[in-house]
């Protein structure tokens, strides 16, 4: 695959996820319909579950890279970095403290990596705090925090 | 493949133990569950990617626990270190069972 193409199909999924609202990219009609949501994982809930109850201190070896202010909350760009060697790090957990489900993402590392970066795009449900942490290999965790503000319409 | 799944790396060009950054994008809805039907207010059922697996080789190096939490049309980016000469493979799973697939060689001198 060339870059062109790589540009145009990622573009392309900015644009639908824009659209998404007004069902242009999925296909409503088409889709099961269920009574209830799925359950709830309140921020707490979701922390525990990943950490098993241990404490969590913070650290300044996490990097976390989000915007200040996000027009849409549906894509908003999240970059977690832990400066550690590969070796030190297991895994990378984000989270978003007041969606539906707070646990958004866990990554597991192998030293083939390389280096313990992702970068992905999350939905925010309304203006709240990003949490990475991350579990290092000797079983303690650290983590960082950044609030990040969502202004959907644009014009807050 | 059910579903447009795309993978880049960059940079290009890499020699052996370089970190070589791995960028991936795969279509998909990332229905929350959330949200209602506007004619029978019932809610639209979840549909969103659950795993993501990546394979160096045979060796499994990576692997995602995703939510709905994350945006449409999943986009991920991640760091593999260039030690030999092997497909990459990256494996997208979702709640519905569909399973996309997405290779790339890496190919070090």
């Amino acid at each position: 695959m060339n870059r062109r193409e790589f540009l145009k199909t990622t573009s392309l999924a900015a644009v639908s996820t824009a659209l998404l609202g007004s069902g242009v990219f999925t296909d409503v009609k088409a889709a099961e319909l269920v009574d209830n949501p799925p359950p709830k994982k309140p921020f707490d809930e979701a922390l525990k579950e990943i950490t098993g109850g241990k404490a969590v201190s913070d650290s300044d070896k996490v990097k976390l890279v989000a915007p200040e202010i996000a027009e849409n909350g549906a894509v908003v760009p999240v970059t977690v970095e832990v400066e550690l060697p590969i070796e030190q790090v297991k895994a990378i957990h984000i989270l978003a403290d007041k969606n539906h489900n707070a646990r958004t993402m866990s990554v597991y590392f192998t030293p083939a990596n390389g280096k313990a970066y992702i970068s992905t795009r999350i939905r925010l449900a309304e203006t709240m705090n990003v949490v990475a942490v991350a579990q290092l290999a000797d079983g303690s965790f650290i983590k960082t925090q950044k609030p990040v503000k969502v202004t959907i319409g644009g014009c807050g | 493949m059910a579903r447009q799944a795309l993978v880049k790396i960059n940079p290009k060009e890499y020699k052996k133990g370089d970190l070589i950054r791995i960028d991936s994008v795969i279509m998909h809805p990332m229905d929350t569950g959330l949200v209602k039907d506007k004619e029978s207010g019932k809610y639209i059922a979840a549909h969103y990617i659950t795993s993501v697996e990546v394979y160096y080789g045979d060796e499994k190096i990576t692997w995602m626990e995703v939510s709905a939490s994350v945006s449409a049309n999943p986009f991920i980016s991640f760091y593999v270190k260039a030690t030999k000469s092997a497909p990459l493979k990256i494996v997208w799973k979702d709640n519905k069972g569909e399973v996309t697939e997405k290779v790339i060689d890496i190919k070090v001198d």
